[in-house]
């Protein structure tokens, strides 16, 4: 049986997290990421990662050998499929001026090499 | 023999030749001007969503049934989450633990005319990405998405290939599969149909497969062969000085005939796949999967071998003109104008036309000479109008003009003489103004009858009927 | 005669149509409103000012002329992460501060349609991800009981409007309890409907099998009037639902006698300030004399509502959040060296912390080795909690308990606590794990501060949840209480 004494429990609990995630965990998650973190940021990420993931632990108490992942609140639901029509015109001009760099109708970024 | 057994899978990405595409409204035209088929959802703006493209699962479902592969019935789109600028969303709308075909084979024809059952372990839908463009633009990069989100069909292959020359078979089965099927255009130098391929070598006997590279984006077919061929030496060159292959991403530069180390794909990927909770599973019922079914067309192997059987064609004529749907529809239309003589509609489509077409760079659905056409040429070979010879000479002049058989015939007054008496007057005053040839006929140099023949042939322009002079000149020259 | 920001949208309507006032009178009133309170309140991002008298002219016109649409110059705010064509679109973040969205929302469109004028866009949560107002880059939403406390998130902004009577009601989204929670803590109703019900094309999107358009507004039948024209299927979003929208406001007036009301065993649970389970539990009575049946009933899973969430929302956001690149929208860092460094800075400069935060628990949950022990771990629990709430839809017809644990509380007061934080939500989150309707109506007071109570139906039983909170409103006053300085 699970409550809400118990998630709160696990709360207290994580006032000092019990594995806390590495710098260079960090590190690797925010380059897959792509987000540039700051020296001072990355102990509090280390923290509150740490205790988010401590806390989401709780799950690991549940049996759910025989469950079935639930990806969509709405179950046997089916995609729906479009006819294979044209609806769209050309508008690249208004679409690019939230762009910030673009050139003859391209977007650009710096020099890609493959 | 070689020490080493090469060991190849291919992952064959064909466009889908659907109007717009798979997640969107916008146009699939290939060459529009950048980013003029870039729609918000292509773009992936802020707040919009995906709907899927019935023709594009209808296609997939085609293919799957033409690969004699298991449709799902259940199959899920997943999002593969990667950076780089032509992916707009930051993931790719692929299909991952689900896809909608699984567990088909193609059946190549090895180069000694055996066949080999090659292993297609999936086929699954995506979205295309978009283009990087790096000519012409200084210090940057230019992204255009006009091809970002057309569907895709990625077809891969057990690693049952055993050199280029199997995987160039087996790609180039695909290839007319696919247009067979009238889902893909083919087109490979507009990217339409693409592949990886995955290379690796093993000792012979071996039983584990070697680490494995990867080569990016090959569009030719040649380029498949080179690039193999060259990846396979490369690799047992390594090996055998003592080095150890790194599994890695490799590009092929057509130029220097060599593959590299792809800079841009260096670091190990992890691609995070989850459930697209933008979009529902996708469920097919039988009834439907047996709709699509009744749609197929009569697939290659099943034509080659009705042609084989039809026309009395060897495997090679029949596998030759079953390579399209097109070149078959057009041989079976000219052996309808000639149905007695197959074998020489065989020679002439393959032969004369196939070589006029080529000089020209045309297709056979170019329209430049109907069947019907070549059919009435043949017709007149057939019924002794004309001879072989003559009609390589009316063929040319229906390929200028456009014109008729018939009408060139008449015209260029090519029709063959097989009024025996008017050859048998040739054959008079050939021999009367050849003596001292008769002379030494008539004392046995046998030979000297071909002398004769081509004297006659002369002088009739070519147009005697040969049976008939044969037989003629023998018995006069007899005397 | 009340003053115009003391109508409701339902009294509004019906003055408009006969004419008592005009819609330029209201937007005006509204926009005086909103000049005035703004400073102190932080509500908007972005007021439409010169658009919506436009619009009031012409829908006044449309109501002389007799072709007024339902919602004919009555005027809204939007939360902003509606896409509006021509109107800055920020999401609360730096990274969208320029963004200008070229189409509308389906939310937008269809208000628009119906004849409604949009008065601005409402400060949020950055992205929604918060459950205090305070993560918006354009600075945190007061609460208008207390200028020190939140409003609540992420749709504090428009909670807070709506409240303080700027605007007489206005659009949100609840991925985790975005709606519910501020509504509850502003002392005013608000709807989640069923995931599926209103499109969420144009949406900015969060977690995308979370998130869901809905209503804040000073009443149930506000609600009903506003959901009637928002719901319903949009072949542009595969997840929205192709079945018939019922008429709400028509359907409100449903007697409460034999309805069965299951209480939420665990939503009575520990964490539960005593005060506010005393306001929920006399709203109970409330309905027990009103007819209804009372049971308590068990969701042994539910408890689990919040860590679950705090896997699959993060999970989808920072795939969703993938496309914040600084190539073809958004912020995007100055003189940046290479590609890489492109990504790195623009991501890192255009988002918050709080959001960061998210996209990395979510890049971590997914990334190899982990997915199954987080991700798939969590929908395996989603669908243990899903069938706990089918199992209870057997035996009852709505399920009622407390929306938060307590009331408002002070700004500043959580932000250093991600967990404690997210705890605000651990009543709301089920719903939207489950992809139920949710309401949430006041039901008292706690220290001077309004308390929320929640109804929770079956799928697509939004018509249930409304009479159901409806018939609590027609019993009691709390609903029409206005915070002092803005009645």
């Amino acid at each position: 049986m699970y409550d809400f004494a118990l998630v709160f429990a696990l709360r207290d609990a994580l006032r000092e997290p019990p594995m806390p995630l590495t710098r260079e965990q960090i590190a690797s998650i925010a380059e897959l990421a792509r987000l540039d973190l700051s020296s001072n940021e990355m102990p509090v990420y280390q923290e509150s990662l740490s205790s988010i993931l401590a806390f989401v632990g709780a799950l690991d108490q549940v049996d759910t050998a025989r469950v079935t992942p639930l990806a969509h609140p709405l179950t046997g639901l089916t995609q729906r499929l479009r006819p294979d029509v044209v609806s769209e015109s050309d508008r690249h001009e208004e679409y690019q001026q939230n762009a910030p760099r673009v050139a003859a109708g391209l977007y650009l970024v710096p020099k890609v090499i493959e | 023999m070689s020490a080493w057994e090469t060991v190849i899978g291919l992952e064959i990405h064909a466009q889908l030749a659907t109007q717009s595409k798979i997640f969107s409204g916008s146009a699939t035209r290939y060459g529009a001007p950048p980013n003029a088929q870039a729609n918000l959802v292509d773009l992936g703006y802020p707040g919009v969503l995906p709907v899927l493209n019935a023709a594009a699962v209808r296609m997939a479902v085609k293919l799957g049934l033409a690969l004699q592969a298991r449709i799902a019935t259940h199959s899920v789109f997943a999002r593969k989450n990667y950076f780089y600028p032509d992916l707009p969303k930051g993931y790719q709308i692929s299909q991952y633990e689900l896809p909608i075909v699984a567990q088909g084979a193609l059946e190549i024809v090895l180069e000694d005319g055996t066949t080999k059952r090659i292993g297609v372990t999936r086929a699954h839908l995506e979205e295309d990405a978009g283009k990087s463009l790096h000519e012409g633009l200084p210090g940057v990069t230019g992204i255009d998405l006009n091809r970002a989100g057309t569907p895709l069909v990625e077809i891969v292959s057990e690693p049952e290939l055993r050199s280029a020359k199997e995987a160039v078979a087996y790609m180039k089965k695909m290839h007319t599969l696919v247009r067979y099927l009238e889902i893909c255009d083919g087109n490979m130098q507009e990217g339409s149909f693409r592949c990886d391929a995955n290379v690796s070598v093993r000792p012979q006997g071996a039983q584990r497969f070697g680490t494995r590279a990867e080569i990016k984006n090959l569009n030719s077919f040649r380029f498949v062969e080179r690039a193999i061929n060259h990846e396979v030496a490369r690799q047992i060159e390594l090996l055998e000085s003592g080095g150890q292959v790194v599994q890695e991403t490799r590009l092929y530069d057509p130029d220097r005939g060599e593959t590299r180390p792809m800079r841009s794909k260096e670091e190990a990927n992890d691609y995070r796949y989850f459930p697209d909770p933008d979009l529902l599973p996708v469920v097919l019922s039988e009834e439907f999967i047996e709709e699509v079914r009744r749609t197929l067309p009569e697939l290659p192997d099943e034509k080659a071998r009705r042609l084989q059987h039809d026309y009395q064609l060897s495997a090679y004529d029949a596998g030759v003109l079953s390579a399209s749907r097109e070149l078959a529809a057009y041989y079976e239309e000219v052996v309808r104008a000639v149905p007695r003589e197959p074998k020489l509609a065989a020679n002439w489509v393959m032969g004369e036309l196939a070589a006029a077409l080529n000089k020209e760079n045309l297709e056979i659905t170019s329209g430049r000479l109907p069947a019907e056409r070549l059919g009435g040429l043949l017709t007149r070979i057939a019924d002794g109008t004309i001879s072989g010879k003559i009609a390589k000479e009316v063929f040319e002049s229906m390929w200028a003009s456009g014109a008729s058989a018939d009408s060139v015939i008449a015209e260029k007054g090519l029709r063959q003489i097989t009024d025996s008496a008017a050859i048998e007057k040739v054959i008079d005053e050939v021999m009367a103004k050849n003596p001292a040839q008769l002379g030494e006929y008539r004392a046995g140099k046998d030979k000297l009858f071909g002398f004769f023949i081509g004297q006659v042939m002369k002088a009739t322009g070519g147009k005697a009927n040969p049976a008939q002079l044969n037989e003629l000149l023998r018995r006069k020259l007899g005397g | 005669m009340s003053e115009l920001h003391q109508l409701s949208l339902v009294e509004l309507a019906a003055g408009l149509r006969a004419r008592r006032f005009s819609s330029v009178e209201l937007v005006r009133a509204c926009l005086e409103r909103i000049d005035r309170h703004q400073g102190t309140l932080n509500a908007f991002i972005s007021v439409t000012r010169e658009q919506a008298l436009r619009e009031a002219q012409a829908a006044d016109r449309a109501l002389a002329a007799g072709s007024a649409g339902p919602l004919a110059g009555l005027p809204l705010a939007h939360k902003d992460l509606f896409c509006t064509a021509g109107v800055r679109t920020t999401c609360g973040s730096r990274m969208l501060d320029n963004f200008v969205a070229p189409y509308d929302a389906t939310v937008v469109a269809r208000l628009r349609a119906a004849g409604a004028i949009m008065l601005g866009k409402t400060n949020m949560d950055e992205f929604a991800m918060g459950s205090s107002n305070e993560t918006s880059y354009y600075g945190p939403v007061r609460n208008p009981w207390d200028p020190a406390l939140v409003p609540g998130g992420s749709s504090g902004g428009s909670a807070a409007a709506v409240a303080a009577r700027l605007v007489p009601a206005a659009t949100a989204t609840d991925t985790g309890g975005s709606i519910r929670q501020p509504a509850a803590l502003c002392g005013i109703t608000g709807l989640k409907p069923t995931y599926g019900r209103v499109s969420r094309y144009g949406m900015v999107a969060f977690a995308s099998s979370l998130d869901q358009g809905g209503v804040l507004s000073a009443s149930v039948a506000d609600a009903a009037l506003l959901l009637r024209e928002m719901a319903g299927f949009d072949p542009h979003d595969s997840t929205s639902v192709d079945t018939p929208v019922p008429d709400y406001p028509a359907e409100l007036e449903q007697p409460l006698h034999g309805l069965k009301i299951g209480l939420l065993r665990e939503f009575f649970d520990a964490g539960l300030e005593r005060e506010n389970e005393q306001c929920v539990r006399e709203a109970l009575r409330v309905y027990g004399e009103l007819g209804a049946e009372l049971s308590e009933v068990s969701l042994p899973h539910l408890p689990l509502s919040v860590p679950v969430y705090y896997v699959v929302a993060p999970a989808e956001c920072s795939s969703n959040l993938a496309r914040y690149d600084g190539v073809r929208f958004g912020h995007r860092c100055e003189n940046p060296r290479d590609l890489q460094d492109l990504y790195r800075r623009s991501r890192g400069e255009g988002f918050g912390a709080e959001v960061k935060r998210r996209i990395m628990t979510g890049t971590y949950v997914l990334s190899a080795g982990y997915y199954d022990a987080y991700y798939l771990k969590a929908q395996r629990v989603r669908a243990l909690i899903n069938e706990d709430f089918i199992r209870a839809f057997e035996r009852v017809d709505v399920l009622i308990g407390p929306t938060t644990p307590t009331p408002a509380f002070a700004i500043g007061a959580k932000t250093a606590d991600p967990i404690t934080m997210y705890l605000n939500d651990i009543y709301t989150i089920g719903a939207n794990l489950a992809g139920l309707p949710a309401v949430s109506v006041p039901c008292g007071f706690v220290r001077g501060l309004p308390v929320g109570l929640q109804v929770v139906g079956r799928h697509f039983s939004e018509a249930r949840v409304l009479a159901t909170a409806h018939a609590y409103q027609r019993a009691t006053d709390w609903h029409r209480r206005i915070p002092r300085g803005y009645a």
